[in-house]
């Protein structure tokens, strides 16, 4: 079981500053995310593109405010869950949480902040009428283990980066590799496209274009896939494995289950005050909430994760007085027993 | 700077007559947005950054719009549902040339 003061659900850049809001108070943070990696959108979707309203950048990339907040709470030493997704809550008796992941781990702590965005990344599935009969039958939306497709008939449908390059990957473990894309051409680094063209001259992968996977075949595994050619009838190729990959997208997902009040697909909270839930201990931070004049801006995250972990302080200790400091004044001490603090000046005469 | 008038029909078939301001540099996914004609959280995901096709729409209309982006392109080759006249309302920007345009929103992927 993880312990932590603060598990935040979500390591966008609201999950992540809030770590550093936190440290000041002396509370720990965990955070857990369905993406392999931090930064949430930043990284998963536009790592490359700029932002222009961060207080004092006239201009960062995505992916780079992501490191700046990652090297930001580093003194405070976040714990991750990455890969994983909050499945379920339990309040316990004594007003503290216990969240438990899609993979089963547990994590125990006295405050839950949901900074999920727009909600956990999952697969785009195509529609394909029995497409999920097969699931884990054949059927993967994400490769996990390429091993498993070792001299298997591989049929992968998609026209960007990961497509391209699972192809390329499994050109030299499966025993064949086919390429399926609604369009003649690829959307993806230039280097993978030519790895590909370079592939299909040497008949290692089987590139079908413009054409769509229509039906999927198979008793209790997959057999092969009904594939068609736009204007032509279907044909069948024969698959052990079929891998549609067709990018992410953000679903609110379990969350919306555990007795929050929802309000355009986004949580409801208090905002005159601290961003608090209809659940006491609960918050809800950046663009997964809502309230009258919502915006969602990673700028708002950040005021919102600041107030949210005041709150969280008086929630935790109650009795104990505290007044917000200054980090120009009061320095930032890390758990890591760094200290980063303003130079002092000295009093000395001028001879 | 004027106003113009569009149609738009939402993801239940319901038609609305809709005015739109050609001076503040929306796209037809915000135009949506705003008078909330999709539900917040489907539309307009990414931001508008052609990175996702929630705000895919077909054009119903016969007017000249900007020529599609490399970026929408490929985003649409990859969406679900995508017809001839697909677009992604993200990409259209709301200029005088635009009166009288009829949309319909695409599903919800």
């Amino acid at each position: 079981m993880i312990t932590t003061d603060i598990l935040i659900i979500g390591a966008g850049p609201t999950g992540l500053f809030t770590v550093f809001e936190a440290g000041l108070l002396k509370l720990k943070c965990h955070l857990i995310d369905a993406l392999p990696q931090p930064g949430g959108q930043c990284s998963e979707i536009y790592p490359k593109k700029p932002i222009y309203d961060i207080p004092a950048y006239p201009e960062i990339l995505a992916g780079d405010l992501t490191h700046k907040l990652m090297e930001q709470i580093k003194q405070f030493e976040p714990g991750f869950t990455l890969g994983e997704r909050a499945e379920t809550i339990n309040k316990q008796n004594d007003g503290t949480f216990i969240v438990t992941t899609n993979k089963g781990t547990k994590h125990h702590a006295k405050i839950v902040a949901i900074a999920g965005g727009l909600g956990s990344f999952e697969p785009r599935k195509p529609k394909i009428d029995n497409l999920t009969d097969y699931e884990n039958k054949g059927v993967e939306y994400i490769i996990k283990e390429p091993e498993l497709y070792r001299n298997k008939k591989v049929v992968i449908s998609g026209g960007g980066d990961s497509a391209l390059d699972w192809a390329i990957f499994l050109s030299n473990i499966a025993s064949e590799v086919t390429l399926i894309h609604r369009r003649n051409e690829f959307r993806g680094a230039l280097d993978s496209v030519e790895k590909a063209q370079e592939l299909k001259n040497l008949g290692k992968i089987n590139i079908i274009t413009p054409a769509e996977v229509k039906g999927i075949l198979g008793n209790d595994n997959v057999t092969g896939v009904a594939v068609q050619k736009k204007g032509e009838d279907a044909f069948i190729i024969d698959a052990d494995h079929f891998i549609p990959l067709f990018g992410l997208s953000p679903k609110l997902g379990p969350i919306g289950n555990w007795g929050l009040e929802i309000e355009k697909n986004a949580i409801k909270v208090n905002n005159a005050l601290d961003y608090q839930t209809n659940i006491p201990g609960i918050y809800a931070i950046g663009d997964v909430n809502t309230y009258p004049g919502k915006l969602k801006l990673i700028l708002c995250g950040f005021h919102e994760a600041t107030l949210m972990c005041q709150s969280a302080y008086k929630r935790i200790f109650p009795n104990k007085k505290y007044v917000m400091k200054y980090t120009t004044v009061g320095g930032v001490e890390g758990f890591d027993g760094t200290k980063k603090e303003a130079p002092k000046a000295v009093v000395k005469a001028i001879q | 700077m004027q106003d113009i008038n569009l149609k738009i029909t939402d993801r239940t078939g319901v038609t609305h007559d809709i005015v739109a301001p050609t001076d503040m540099a929306m796209n037809l996914m915000e135009v949506v947005r705003s008078y909330e004609l999709a539900e917040e959280g489907t539309i307009g995901i990414c931001g508008g950054m052609a990175m996702c096709a929630s705000c895919q729409c077909y054009i119903k209309s016969d007017h000249d719009l900007p020529v599609m982006s490399d970026d929408e392109d490929a985003m649409l080759a990859e969406a679900f549902n995508v017809e001839d006249n697909s677009r992604l309302g993200c990409q259209i920007q709301i200029t005088p040339e635009l009166e009288g345009l009829e949309v319909e929103l695409a599903p919800e992927d």
